[in-house]
């Protein structure tokens, strides 16, 4: 089975149709890449994959392990394994980050039934993590993401995925506002989490991430659609000839 | 924006203290003249300087009266109050006589089980002691002989009189006199009880005081008074706690404070106020006109008030410091919740006198509902205050767009060496915060709690550790239905 199967998906957000009839199947093990012009739909869609309120699913389906995605709250499509690195992460001001993340990796283990972790258990296995991210202990003390740089906010949300192991992870423009020194860190830690049983899709505007976290497939996304899908070198060719290029093919035709 | 919409749908979880015990009731007819101060005052079996005390008082807010001076500065509506047609006394006729819990109605101990606030001796809260005053009357006091061992005097105010009229008569409107303000006359005059805590030089109260405040009868106003002194070197933490039955009318409750540290000492006043608020119509709930002040006669004396104030239908309180002794430290930490129809209007006083003193305020509001929430504060630097220093923080929080959040500070200097901060900042909740949660894998409602406890946090750290737990489930409870 596979892990996501997007057909035929149309989104609305304040009553401006977004997404007009995505198709996209992900297998468990797959990196996906979906790349496109700002204005696309690419946030959108890892907003919709995330259950975002207000993003109207008004055709299609999205099936999540066989589950229609659509039936879920936000939380329960966390729950049920569904991770999205968010492009600004929120500050949460008074609750510190250890807090905050042994609260949500206890909220996915009660869904699953299993037995929440105390604090004994849980320190060990952040800090872990954390290690792997180059992140000082201390920011686990911190409230969430507040007086955090930028890049320090982005390796934070891939401790997160590190620490909640989800199937499948959706990271929107994790590479947006890294220097080159913060984005190895981030990719390193994001390849460290590649396995056949887990999914990702990466969604960026720049082919600069894939060159450290190289993808299965590249997808394009161009005014709500996917207009060309391909292995990596698509996203070089992108590089090369830039969207324009994309959106004069046929394949992208019916605008 | 969902969000707000199903805010404004959802309907409020019923208030769980709402039920009334039924207890057979001694009770006063509607009414104030000087004769119902006489009664109140006969009936306590009090010595001749209490009553002329309350007689002077009763002419003086009879003057108020007739000159319509009750306060009308404060930012709340409500509908005139008919003084005359308020019930100023009620006891459960079973009066023990405090020396034997055997003697206290079983259904008002009953009712503090039932709070949570058990009086019977197996079951009292460790470390803890606790005085229940059951509308008009103190019914019971544990591990008062206990404290006394140490000197700790801790009695209901009936009993102060009775036992110390000495120190009674020394404090008794030292701070807030009669002529304070409209309630603070009326309380002088009909006060019937409340709690006395005496801490002797030298003496760190052993244990948490506190004092359980119950309104059960029906069109009754609860008039109590609190006196703390602290001696030379002495510390004392004290925490009130207050609940009502769910009734359509509206309750008046104007109670005093009054605290004294001298040299050295230090005294922490909590207060978890969750009066009945009302229902999610405005209808009902409790008028909480409270004056509370505490003085720092001493040098190097502290008094820091911690209050959650989540109740009332009407809150206006500004429990204040009068920073007198040099290097005396002032402080206030506030949280007010106002869901529904709730409105407060609730800060603090600061006022130098001393020299090198220092206050702190922080102010946590939040707004749910159509709930109007205010913060008026005033810090005020006389001329001998050389070297004091204020730091004010006041943060506002807005859930739904139906709700508002008010700021009023006043500041005065006459002294050019105090050094002023002052912070303050309104946000709304926001729906990226609770969606990052949710993300995570955390319910609506959690995430919802998660974000106000954060943003609370300065001043729940500032609680005894047993009640901080508390006031954050209250919290919960209070804004429970007001997030989708």
């Amino acid at each position: 089975m596979s892990m996501l199967e997007i057909k035929d998906l149309h989104v609305r957000v304040d009553n401006n149709e977004i997404l007009k009839g995505i198709n996209l199947t992900v297998n468990p093990g797959e990196v996906h890449s979906i790349m496109g012009p700002n204005g696309s739909g690419k946030s959108t869609l890892a907003q919709v994959l995330a259950r975002r309120e207000n993003y109207e699913i008004t055709k299609g389906q999205i099936l999540f392990n066989g589950k229609d995605l659509a039936e879920m709250k936000p939380e329960e499509a966390a729950c049920e394994g569904l991770f999205l690195a968010f492009q600004y992460p929120v500050e949460i001001p008074g609750i510190s980050n250890a807090y905050f993340l042994r609260a949500a990796v206890n909220a996915v283990r009660k869904y699953r039934g299993e037995d929440e972790l105390d604090a004994m258990d849980f320190l060990p296995l952040v800090k872990e993590k954390m290690r792997l991210l180059e992140m000082d202990e201390r920011f686990l003390n911190r409230p969430v993401n507040e007086g955090f740089s930028g890049g320090e906010k982005k390796r934070n949300e891939i401790v997160q995925m590190a620490v909640l192991e989800p199937k499948l992870a959706v990271l929107d423009e994790t590479d947006s506002g890294l220097d080159i020194d913060a984005l190895k860190i981030v990719s390193k830690g994001v390849n460290t989490m590649r396995s056949p049983n887990r999914a990702m899709v990466l969604v960026t505007h720049y082919q600069r991430l894939l060159n450290y976290i190289v993808p299965d497939y590249v997808h394009v996304l161009v005014n709500g659609r996917i207009v060309k899908s391909g292995g990596p070198e698509l996203a070089l060719e992108l590089e090369d000839k830039g969207y324009a290029w994309t959106e004069s093919e046929p394949v992208g035709a019916g605008r | 924006m969902t969000t707000i919409n199903q805010i404004q749908d959802l309907t409020d979880k019923e208030y769980k203290w709402g039920f009334v015990t039924p207890v057979e009731e001694d009770r006063l007819p509607k009414g104030l003249s000087e004769d119902t101060v006489r009664v109140i005052s006969a009936k306590k079996n009090e010595p001749e300087f209490m009553l002329e005390w309350r007689l002077k008082a009763y002419r003086y807010w009879a003057t108020l009266e007739a000159d319509q001076a009750e306060p009308k500065w404060a930012n709340v509506k409500y509908p005139a109050i008919n003084y005359q047609d308020i019930v100023y006394y009620s006891a459960p006729k079973k009066k023990p006589n405090l020396t034997s819990l055997d003697e206290v109605d079983p259904e008002v101990l009953r009712t503090y089980e039932k709070l949570g606030i058990p009086l019977l001796e197996q079951q009292r809260l460790a470390g803890v002691a606790v005085d229940a005053v059951f509308d008009s009357v103190s019914v019971a006091t544990t591990f008062k002989d206990k404290l006394s061992e140490v000197g700790v005097i801790f009695c209901s105010f009936s009993e102060a009189v009775q036992n110390h009229p000495d120190l009674v008569k020394k404090y008794l409107g030292s701070v807030v006199p009669y002529t304070d303000n409209f309630f603070a006359a009326l309380n002088a005059a009909v006060f019937s009880d409340g709690s006395f805590v005496y801490v002797p030089k030298g003496v760190r109260c052993p244990m948490e005081l506190s004092t359980y405040f119950r309104i059960n009868a029906a069109e009754t106003g609860q008039f109590e008074r609190t006196l703390i002194v602290a001696e030379e070197g002495a510390s004392v933490s004290y925490l009130e706690g207050c609940t009502a039955p769910i009734r359509d009318e509206n309750q008046l409750h104007a109670a005093v404070v009054e605290l004294v540290a001298l040299d050295n000492a230090s005294i922490k006043y909590s207060t978890v106020q969750n009066w009945y608020p009302g229902d999610k119509d405005g209808k009902g709930g409790i008028y909480n006109f409270v004056t509370k002040r505490g003085k720092c006669l001493g040098k190097n004396s502290r008094i820091s008030w911690t209050q959650v104030e989540t109740g009332s239908a009407i809150t206006w309180k500004y429990p204040s410091c009068i920073l007198q002794g040099d290097n005396s430290v002032g402080e206030f930490y506030s949280v007010a919740l106002t869901n529904n129809r709730q409105q407060a209007d609730t800060g603090t006083k600061m006022i130098h006198i001393g020299k090198n003193t220092s206050s702190t305020i922080v102010s946590k509001g939040i707004s749910a509902g159509f709930g109007q929430n205010t913060y008026r504060g005033m810090v005020k630097i006389l001329k001998g205050a050389t070297g004091a220093r204020n730091y004010t923080q006041c943060d506002s929080l807005l859930i739904g767009d139906k709700c508002g959040a008010h700021t009023f500070p006043y500041i005065e200097v006459k002294n050019p060496t105090s050094r002023m901060e002052h912070e303050a900042s309104t946000s709304k909740i926001g729906e990226d915060q609770i969606f990052y949660l949710q993300q995570r894998g955390i319910s609506k409602e959690e995430a919802v709690s998660m974000i106000i406890n954060g943003f609370c946090k300065q001043v729940f750290r500032e609680l005894p550790m047993e009640f901080a737990v508390e006031a954050q489930k209250l919290l919960s409870i209070s804004l429970e239905g007001s997030v989708g």
